[in-house]
């Protein structure tokens, strides 16, 4: 007792009180042991482990790269198909698995929900990180091929490739937090991500290019136009496939929207409100998940 | 002195709900079943506990300790009413602590005492009395969910108390664990007791609380009943018939948790 009067006493607070994502930042430490875990633990006890992680984007971009490509005929459409699939792949993939993962995050940890004090914030964040250290060796992947197929990547590379990342960051913690809350409460929401997900992978000029998309879906095209993780994708295309192409002057001008940049910057804030709506959301339902879970 | 934990009209209802699907809940709905219950587990408590007291919290089973413990230590918000702590919360909730089931028991020692506001060279410091302490042998590098619950409960012990805090929170620690572990955990919680830190200690063993404790606080379906000396705390929830006669025989009795 001694020590407690000589230092100066901690003030009262509330043993709960929580500053949503600020306190998740604040604790970076525990932040970083909750990924080394997860990223441990996401395919523990399978024998292929972590290649589980490449081995869904790929089979995905054979599936595209035969069927869209050979059958459809995409491969005469769309010049240097093969690296317009695959770099549309790799951001749409970083946010689909942000999103899945995330969404199952609290339910999974419902051990220690239920009994230690922790901003539950930290698991869809966890999460987010985890697929973006995944990202990594696509990217490399992404890279090689690119240069192989001869790339000439520009100033555009480094602001579009880190805006799309942003946005999709930004926008899956924003998601995962909702759908991680919302899946405490009703378990069916862990089903919708994978509608959802299908949405998303279809509604990204990936399998189809902007071009086609112009020409066929009229005003449908804000549609894809709209939505911030259509825009982040062909930031990420503009970044990789668009300069790997034949004509990549002629690509930019007819491949992609007139303002991408503006569009990117839209999306970006976009995706800001809605982690801000996220935020207000989760912490309004956050009370109860230790005794719904 | 300074207070540690006050409570003002603190309540905690729970909503619970029966279904966790929309199908099932439109089912029961429309054969006119019930799809939530309310229940109050902690009804409009208030007290203060003084830095350095060591209270038990004492009940019958659904009384509303665990809640109220589960507040205490942040896990839980209360509804209505305030609570407050000062410094570092460490301890047990409900036997045995939050452990990740698929992590090594030293991954967990990491990542519990990270929870509970250690870095990484304050966790090193103190990690080989951790391991020591809870004495699982070559377990330690084994998956938690392969632990018995005896095992469980001895890591989650031995973390809690071996994390620096300020207010020690334990909730049916001697429910589980051999006897010689049981002894270990009394004679540990007597030196953080006598260091000078808060205790909360709840048990059903009248003995242990009599031997922990300078303070009782009673509930009673929610509500404080009682809040005071220790013995007529025991005698109001008449535990101390089960120990007839032989009350404080310390050894045996106060060991043995009557869950």
């Amino acid at each position: 007792m001694s020590e407690a009067t000589a230092s100066p006493l901690p003030s009262m607070v509330a043993p709960s009180s929580s500053m949503g994502l600020l306190s998740v930042f604040k604790r970076r430490y525990l932040l970083k042991l909750l990924v080394q875990r997860e990223i441990a633990a996401r395919y523990e006890q399978s024998f292929l482990g972590f290649l589980w992680s490449y081995i869904n984007p790929l089979t995905q971009f054979f599936i595209y790269w035969y069927i869209m490509g050979t059958i459809m005929g995409a491969h005469k459409t769309i010049d240097n198909y093969p690296v317009h699939v695959f770099s549309g792949l790799v951001i749409v993939h970083f946010f689909t698995e942000t999103f899945g993962a995330g969404t199952r995050s609290i339910v999974r940890n419902k051990s220690l929900v239920q009994k230690m004090p922790l901003p539950a914030e930290m698991f869809p964040v966890a999460a987010m990180l985890v697929s973006l250290w995944h990202v990594l060796p696509q990217m490399a992947i992404l890279l090689v091929v690119c240069i192989l197929t001869g790339w000439h990547p520009d100033l555009g590379t480094l602001i579009g490739g880190l805006m799309a990342l942003a946005i999709l960051m930004i926008m899956g913690t924003a998601l995962a937090l909702i759908f991680s809350v919302a899946n405490v409460f009703w378990r069916d929401f862990g089903s919708l991500v994978g509608i959802l997900t299908n949405f998303v992978r279809f509604g990204c000029t990936m399998i189809y290019s902007y071009d086609m998309l112009a020409q066929h879906a009229g005003h449908l095209k804000w549609l894809v136009l709209g939505n911030p993780i259509a825009v982040a994708c062909m930031l990420f295309q503009r970044a990789f496939w668009a300069l790997s192409t034949d004509n990549p002057a002629q690509t930019l001008r007819t491949q992609f929207p007139a303002h991408l940049y503006h569009q990117g910057a839209i999306a970006l804030a976009a995706s800001i409100a809605l982690l801000l709506i996220a935020q207000w959301f989760f912490s309004k339902f956050e009370a109860r998940i230790p005794e719904q879970i | 002195m300074a207070e540690a934990i006050i409570a003002e009209n603190v309540t905690k209802d729970f909503v619970l709900r029966r279904h966790k699907t929309f199908k099932k809940m439109t089912v029961a709905k429309m054969r006119g079943q019930q799809t939530v219950d309310r229940f109050n587990a902690v009804n409009d408590v208030s007290f203060t506990i003084q830095q350095g007291e060591s209270v038990g919290l004492m009940g019958l089973n659904g009384s509303g300790k665990s809640t109220l413990l589960k507040v205490i230590s942040g896990v839980m918000k209360p509804n209505k009413g305030t609570l407050l702590t000062r410094g570092r919360i460490a301890g047990l909730i409900a036997t045995g602590a939050g452990f990740q089931s698929q992590l090594s028991g030293l991954e967990n020692i990491y990542l519990n005492a990270a929870i509970y506001g250690l870095n990484e060279s304050e966790t090193k410091a103190v990690l080989d009395e951790i391991i020591d302490f809870a004495d699982i042998g070559q377990f330690i590098d084994q998956p938690v969910g392969t632990y018995s619950s005896g095992m469980t409960s001895r890591l989650g012990f031995a973390i809690a108390v071996h994390v620096d805090c300020d207010i020690f929170l334990a909730d049916e620690i001697l429910a589980v664990g051999d006897k010689p572990f049981k002894r270990k955990c009394m004679t540990k919680m007597e030196q953080i007791r006598d260091s000078g830190k808060t205790i909360v200690y709840v048990s059903h063993a009248a003995a242990s609380v009599q031997a922990m404790c300078d303070r009782v606080i009673c509930l009673e379906k929610g509500r404080l009943i009682f809040d005071g000396d220790v013995d007529e705390g025991i005698r109001i929830l008449n535990y101390g018939d089960d120990n007839d006669g032989e009350e404080l025989a310390m050894d045996d009795a106060m060991l043995g948790a009557d869950v």
